[in-house]
């Protein structure tokens, strides 16, 4: 079948270095795609071969089952793939329409007369954010004076407004409280409801869970496995995030390192993270 | 035309009330509490409002004829060259950027146009259409500079101040070999530019007055209700976040410089066709004057916030106090304190204004 975007077998060279190898990963319409890695796994270029921002060294990037060679984002943009960056692209001191309209002012009037609909555009945002469930006292409070996660859910919205089919969200819960974390998960299952197909990229499996369909697993730039919810139990993904055997190796260094130099500390740190590793690997929530 | 994705318009605040706060409370009851002061308060031009009346009424009280059509006129005549400027000047560092050759660029511009009618014999329209040129290019020197090299537009400015000083210094008298140039001789038979830019159609008010209130209007319905005024906040606030939503950030900037350099050029066109004669070093120091009613307005010095209208109000507060002291027979001295005072007065509110306005709620 066709998949509203797709990545086949695509890697990236940059120089002798390879950032991504042989990644494939899919979304469709209405479906929630979890892209979860550690840092350097290869998230941050995987989401900028998405956008346009960077082009595939190796592989096919489809779109509606066509090969897209995006040659910037102003062209994915196009297609309907929009990206929601951690810093969101917004101005703290501007009126939350206008934040929301900005670079794609609604207007009114003739030329010399042009001027902005501020009635609509105010309006606008409110219906906008009402029906992703945020509800704003005020369109005309500034951008800054908005939580974390109203603010991040404003981007969101603003996004989904401009006619947006994907939405590739970058790390939306990383700088923010669990309750705020909360609004945004809630949005991104509105943004599905309503029919986009949605790439959440996170380190964070316990907030990729709850909203995922099927969880992507990069690590070093690899994809480790593509698992449906049903095949995949949160703990399991929560061991292959935080990567069993690679912890297991750290452990091991420190020990070596403790009985070198004869470091208590060290030793004790040891012990506290093999305690710790077997924990994760358990998963305790 | 937008393009639009997703199901039914739902009402807002129906299915999902209040997910952002624990009070259950309606989202328009809210609003209306917020009351007239405080939303007063969040507006950059409230400080300058208040300070305009203080002034005014303070100055009413201890002279008796502050509020007279000579007092007036005493006052908003000077006013409205420095508040024309200022509107200029506060677009300006919205847009994030300062221009520290805008006083100098007044004597220059005067001084270009006189040269080209005296030593060159050049047409008064065509010597004023040449200057407005030169106001032109200087602007866009300023801007290009600065989104260029990316160096703060204070050092380039500061730059381009020296410049124009020192070219106009030097060429005036390499050319005339005077500093002043008188041009009542010249300007006989060119009575439309007395009209234009020296005339006073009515009750003592001369025409600058006129320009100031329609630049202030036309400056402030352009801040706020065009796409451009949207910009400039936004080039101001944040330039990175401003690209990447499509803004033409230097376009935007560029015209910012250009609008300040025009506007000086038409300070200089009042100035020349009233006096009628040119003198280089017009306007050199006037530069900080013009910042300071911006900033009395309700500018930022770090951009993304202010007033045109404020600072039009800011020029004005300005003057009376100048004014004030004169009637109130006091010595001039003291007008540097009062404008010491009310900068550092006004630059309090705006920060606690801006404060107030970047506050997240937690």
């Amino acid at each position: 079948m066709t998949h509203l975007i797709e990545v086949d077998s695509v890697s990236k060279y940059f120089g002798n270095i390879m950032a991504l190898k042989d990644v494939s990963a899919h979304v469709n319409a209405g479906e929630v795609t979890c892209v979860l890695g550690d840092n350097g796994a290869g998230k941050s270029t995987f989401i900028k071969i998405l956008c346009g921002l960077h082009q595939a060294s190796d592989g096919q990037y489809r779109v509606d089952g066509e090969v897209a060679n995006f040659a910037s984002p102003r062209e994915a943009l196009d297609a309907g793939i929009a990206t929601v960056y951690q810093d969101l692209a917004m101005v703290p001191l501007m009126a939350v329409w206008r934040n929301f309209f900005l670079g794609s002012e609604l207007q009114q009037g003739k030329t010399p007369f042009k001027r902005m609909d501020v009635a609509k555009s105010k309006q606008t945002v409110v219906d906008e954010l009402g029906k992703m469930g945020i509800s704003i006292r005020d369109p005309e409070q500034p951008v800054g004076t908005l939580s974390g996660g109203e603010r991040q859910s404003v981007a969101i919205a603003r996004a989904v407004y401009f006619g947006a089919r994907v939405l590739i969200l970058d790390e939306p819960t990383a700088a923010l409280g669990v309750k705020q974390a909360g609004v945004v998960l809630r949005y991104v299952v509105e943004a599905k409801k309503r029919g986009l197909g949605v790439i959440l990229i996170t380190h964070n499996p316990h907030h990729a869970y709850p909203v995922g369909d099927h969880f992507v697993i990069l690590r070093r730039g690899e994809v480790l496995g593509d698992y449906q919810k049903k095949d995949i139990p949160l703990e399991q993904l929560v061991q292959m995030m935080a990567g069993g055997a690679d912890l297991e190796t750290l452990q091991h260094e420190l020990e070596k390192a403790a009985a070198q130099t004869g470091d208590d500390e060290l030793a004790e740190a040891a012990t506290a993270f093999g305690e710790e590793t077997e924990q994760l690997g358990l998963g305790d929530e | 035309m937008v393009r639009r994705i997703g199901g039914e318009p739902s009402q807002p605040g129906g299915r999902y009330k209040d997910v952002t706060t624990d009070a259950p409370v309606d989202t328009d009851d809210r609003l209306i509490k917020a009351g007239l002061l405080k939303k007063l308060l969040t507006r950059p031009e409230f400080g300058s409002i208040i300070g305009a009346v203080a002034v005014f009424a303070f100055f009413s009280v201890i002279t008796e004829n502050f509020f007279t059509v000579d007092a007036i006129s005493a006052y908003t005549n000077p006013a409205a060259t420095l508040g024309i400027m200022a509107v200029a000047v506060a677009l300006l560092m919205i847009g994030g950027e300062f221009d520290l050759s805008s006083g100098a660029l007044i004597g220059g511009l005067g001084i270009t146009m006189a040269l080209l009618i005296q030593d060159a014999g050049a047409p008064v329209w065509l010597a004023m259409l040449l200057s407005l040129a030169l106001a032109v290019g200087v602007g866009v020197f300023n801007g290009y500079m600065v989104i260029k090299t990316k160096l703060p537009s204070f050092i380039v400015t500061l730059g381009t101040f020296f410049i124009v000083q020192g070219a106009g210094l030097g060429f005036t008298r390499l050319i005339s070999g005077q500093t002043t140039i008188y041009l009542s001789d010249y300007l006989e038979g060119s009575d439309w530019t007395r009209i234009l830019f020296a005339s006073t159609p009515f009750a003592g008010i001369r025409i600058p007055v006129y320009y100031w209130i329609v630049i202030a209007a036309l400056a402030t319905f352009v801040l706020l209700r065009t796409r451009y005024g949207n910009w400039i906040f936004a080039v101001g606030g944040d330039a990175a976040s401003s690209r990447a939503v499509g803004v033409p950030v230097n376009k935007v900037k560029i015209m910012l410089f250009v609008n300040v350099s025009v506007s000086a050029w038409l300070v200089a066109m009042f100035n020349t066709f009233r006096f009628q004669s040119a003198q280089i070093g017009t306007g050199v120091g006037l530069e900080f004057e013009f910042i300071i009613a911006a900033v009395i307005g309700g500018c930022l010095l770090t951009g993304g916030y202010g007033s045109a209208i404020g600072a039009a109000i800011g020029a004005l507060i300005f003057e009376m106090v100048r004014q004030g002291l004169a009637f109130a027979r006091w010595e001039a001295d003291w007008f540097k304190l009062f404008l010491g005072l009310m900068l550092l007065g006004a630059a309090l509110l705006n920060q606690f204004v801006r404060i107030r306005a970047q506050r997240a709620r937690s």
